[in-house]
């Protein structure tokens, strides 16, 4: 049951990430982002996408890495899933490839800090890479947020 | 043939239908003599039946056939409407409504409607009276009946009166009914053959249904035509089953008697006849003048409503994505604008200028494109007024006036329910009963008005009734006792916050709960969802004399009057409409109450609000300035200062979602698109008002 997948590559710190293709929108340069004020801290604010105004979160905030300064290299990911449209902001985002969908493995508990709920797997390509596919709806987990809202208060 | 493609139609005239018939059944009720208003139902009935049949419907087309039979014997005098009639009817209405809403669903729009059927059939028979309503009487025996009226009252006056003619002229007038084979695919095409043969044989005078009916395939297997023709009935009943697919041909001789049968509805003997024999019938030519000028006023009404609209059905994700478009491009506007300014070419300026005007234009136009009166909500009341003053046992007039004020699309769909509620309550708990109505001098009948009106930038709605009103003080007594509010608080309150006390979660003042409200549920919701929709209620009520709730609205959701405001590097947008106005205050005209700032304005002091605290904005400190900008806004009646940066200025913004992801933040509403492309916050000015 093998299938090619076309995941779309970007990096946080050093380890690479994937996101399926169809799942992801757009990829943006980063723009000037509208705080929101009262929200969580992982959520940067809000960007305007071709009129569609967007919310926007760093994924190392999301994650419980340490944040960093944006550079010239970081992106927007937008993506759209569980009928939300969200973007990410990441550290690059630079390569289209193809996997198959055999070289992913179950996600170990723990990948450089990220809980491995996040995780949807773990795809090998060629030798040494090795590409952390994520688990969008449980990143775009709204109870989440909830949640953390309750434990500000 | 694809039914898919015509179903959608079909469901949009079956509601029509079903309104119109709901409509002019009331009006009926009103004036069970008015034969005019029951031609007007026996049509919507009569195209809604022809319909069903086309698209397959049985249970509908069954159920309408049986409504046909009973108006038609009312068209004709036959039978006169008694209240156990309006019911039945009223019933069957509803199983149609229902039927419709199954097709709507996506089901077959079957349903059970021999009981219906039954008690329809019994009143054809006239027997209801002896054994009321469920008796299921044989099918069979009701319909022979009905097919023999149902040719009568098919000719109009002018119509009649030229077969009359004719066959006084020693002419042939032929009555013949074509009936088409049950397979038949092309049924248009082959009474288009038919007509074809008939045409050639003399001239047609009228066809049942309409030539323009038969063209749609608006019919069910059989049609009548009355035709002048010099041939042989033999010979024409040869030619037309000499089409393909003609099942059978019924062809039939009329002469002047039996042209009566046909003759249209009440007025015939007077109408037709009245010109040759004015002196014999002179009785019921009086009658009838006295008919017509009861009627008139009635006449002229209906007049009015008949002017027909030009207009065509639209797709409502079309006007949608219109309105987007047109938003992206008023951003850009605005964008363009600040360009030209920068630039500074007279040209371009001018050029910009134009391009502002007219997309206002193009932005009211949009706007109104959107607006639906408010009718297609007030519609539905009458009837559901009637049916709750019926078990209530009271007698309630309904008033509507207004339904053609328009509102954006968005603000009707919403509005309904509220409504619905705000009736409910004032028939329920407003009006008394008849018995106490007399008692307190007040008429029997209850009037409840419900009106629509324009007034500025809103729409206000008001539901009045002339009953007990509300009494606060034993409100704000059940309030304290089902834990709404401490007692402390009750004594504090003005008699007008004492009845805002009925829109409290978990209220009720009912002393006993009925089917119609008194649940506690109910107000409370009217309330959020009128305030979800940036309106707001108040309530006038005078004990004894009546209550009028009156729901303040916005016209539109989407483009908004906003002042641009500066916090630090951070640019906000508040609505104008709950902005009094704008001003500088010195610092230390600010005092501190009970740990609450407050200031003095226009005499009364009102509490300030740091707008940079509440919404934790960087970089910027108002105890660093003398002077400090303020924005005064207003909810309800009550007044608050927001301490701001600086203004920028005024604008129109189009309100933009900040999407289902983020949670709802209080104190903001939503978010715009300013002209540089960045996004604005937009500050909910009620949640700085208590």
């Amino acid at each position: 049951m093998a299938e090619e997948m076309k995941v779309i590559v970007f990096a946080l710190g050093q380890e690479e990430y994937g996101i399926e293709v169809d799942k992801v929108r757009t990829i943006e340069r980063i723009q000037p982002i509208t705080r929101v004020p009262k929200a969580p801290a992982f959520i940067k604010g809000v960007i305007n996408l071709r009129g569609v105004v967007i919310p926007v979160i760093d994924l190392r905030g999301r994650f419980g890495l340490e944040e960093t300064v944006t550079t010239d290299n970081s992106r927007i990911i937008i993506v759209a899933a569980n009928e939300l449209e969200v973007g990410f902001i990441v550290d690059s985002a630079n390569d289209v490839i193809d996997i198959d969908s055999e070289a992913i493995d179950t996600p170990p508990e723990v990948v450089g800090g990220i809980k491995a709920k996040y995780l949807h797997g773990i795809a090998k390509i060629g030798e040494k890479r090795l590409l952390v596919m994520l688990n969008l709806s449980e990143v775009l987990n709204r109870k989440e947020i909830i949640q953390l809202e309750q434990l500000e208060v | 043939m694809d039914m898919n493609a015509y179903l959608s139609m079909f469901i949009d005239e079956s509601n029509d239908h079903l309104q119109a018939l709901n409509e002019n059944l009331l009006k009926l009720e009103g004036d069970p003599n008015d034969i005019s208003i029951v031609q007007v139902i026996f049509r919507s009935a009569h195209t809604l039946k022809g319909m069903s049949a086309t698209m397959g419907f049985e249970d509908l087309a069954s159920l309408t056939h049986e409504m046909e039979n009973v108006l038609d014997l009312v068209r004709n005098n036959k039978l006169s409407m008694d209240s156990f009639i309006f019911d039945t009817m009223f019933k069957g209405l509803d199983a149609l409504e229902a039927m419709v809403q199954d097709v709507v669903g996506g089901g077959t729009g079957k349903a059970d409607v021999s009981a219906i059927n039954a008690a329809l059939q019994s009143i054809v028979k006239g027997d209801y009276k002896n054994k009321p309503a469920a008796e299921a009487a044989s099918p069979g025996g009701s319909t022979a009946a009905a097919s023999g009226n149902s040719g009568s009252a098919m000719l109009d006056i002018f119509q009649f009166s030229v077969l009359k003619q004719s066959i006084e002229a020693g002419n042939q007038v032929y009555y013949i009914k074509v009936t088409l084979n049950e397979s038949c695919v092309l049924k248009a095409a082959r009474a288009y053959m038919v007509f074809d043969v008939l045409e050639n044989n003399g001239e047609i005078i009228k066809s049942e249904p309409s030539v323009q009916d038969l063209e749609q395939e608006k019919f069910d297997r059989s049609f009548v035509v009355f035709m002048i023709s010099g041939s042989q009935a033999d010979a024409l009943k040869s030619q037309i089953e000499g089409v393909s697919e003609v099942e059978s041909a019924e062809v039939v001789l009329l002469d002047d008697e039996s042209l009566q049968l046909y003759a249209p509805a009440s007025d015939s003997r007077n109408q037709a006849a009245a010109p040759q024999q004015a002196n014999t019938t002179s009785a019921p030519v009086n009658r009838e003048a006295a008919k017509r000028e009861t009627g008139e006023a009635k006449a002229q009404a209906s007049a009015g409503a008949v002017a027909v609209n030009r207009t065509i059905r639209v797709d409502i994700d079309r006007l949608d994505s219109l309105m987007n478009l047109f938003s992206e491009l008023l951003i850009d506007r605005v964008r363009l604008e600040q360009l030209s300014s920068e630039i500074k070419r007279s040209d371009l300026i001018e050029t910009v200028e134009h391009m502002a005007r007219v997309s206002t234009d193009l932005q009211d136009l949009v706007l109104k494109l959107r607006m639906v009166p408010v009718e297609s909500v007030f519609n539905r009341f009458p009837r559901m007024v009637r049916d709750i003053a019926k078990q209530l046992d009271k007698k309630i007039d309904l008033i509507v006036t207004g339904a053609d004020t328009e509102l954006d699309r968005t603000v009707i769909e919403e509005i309904g329910d509220p409504l619905v509620h705000l009736l409910r309550n004032s028939l329920d708990h407003g009006v008394e009963m008849p018995a106490d109505r007399v008692a307190a001098g007040k008429p029997e009948t209850g009037t409840v008005h419900l009106r629509a009106y324009h007034s500025g930038n809103h729409v206000f709605i008001e539901v009045e009734d002339d009953g007990n009103g509300i009494d606060g003080a034993k409100v704000s007594r059940i309030a304290v006792k089902n834990g709404v509010l401490t007692e402390e608080e009750a004594k504090r309150l003005t008699e007008e916050q004492m009845q805002m006390l009925i829109f409290a979660p978990g209220f009720s003042t009912a002393d006993k709960i009925s089917d119609i409200s008194g649940r506690g549920v109910g107000l409370d919701v009217v309330k959020s969802k009128i305030t979800s929709l940036g309106g707001h209620v108040t309530i006038r009520s005078k004990q004894g004399q009546g209550t009028v709730f009156s729901i303040q609205l916005p016209l539109t959701l989407s483009i908004i009057s906003a002042m641009l405001i500066k916090m630090g590097d951070e640019k906000y947008a508040i609505p104008l409409s709950s902005i009094v106005e704008t001003g500088i205050i010195q610092r230390e005209q600010i005092t501190t109450i009970h740990g609450n700032q407050m200031i003095e304005f226009r005499g009364s002091v009102i509490p300030v609000v740091s707008l940079g605290r509440v919404l934790d904005v960087p970089g910027y400190r108002e105890e660093e300035e003398t002077e400090n900008e303020i924005v005064v806004i207003r909810k309800g009646d009550k007044l608050a200062a927001l301490i701001v940066d600086a203004f920028i200025g005024q604008s129109e913004i189009v309100l933009k979602s900040l999407g289902k992801y983020l949670p709802s933040i209080k104190s903001i509403s939503g978010a715009t698109i300013l002209g540089d492309g960045q996004v604005a916050l937009i500050i909910d000015p009620n949640a700085f008002i208590k």
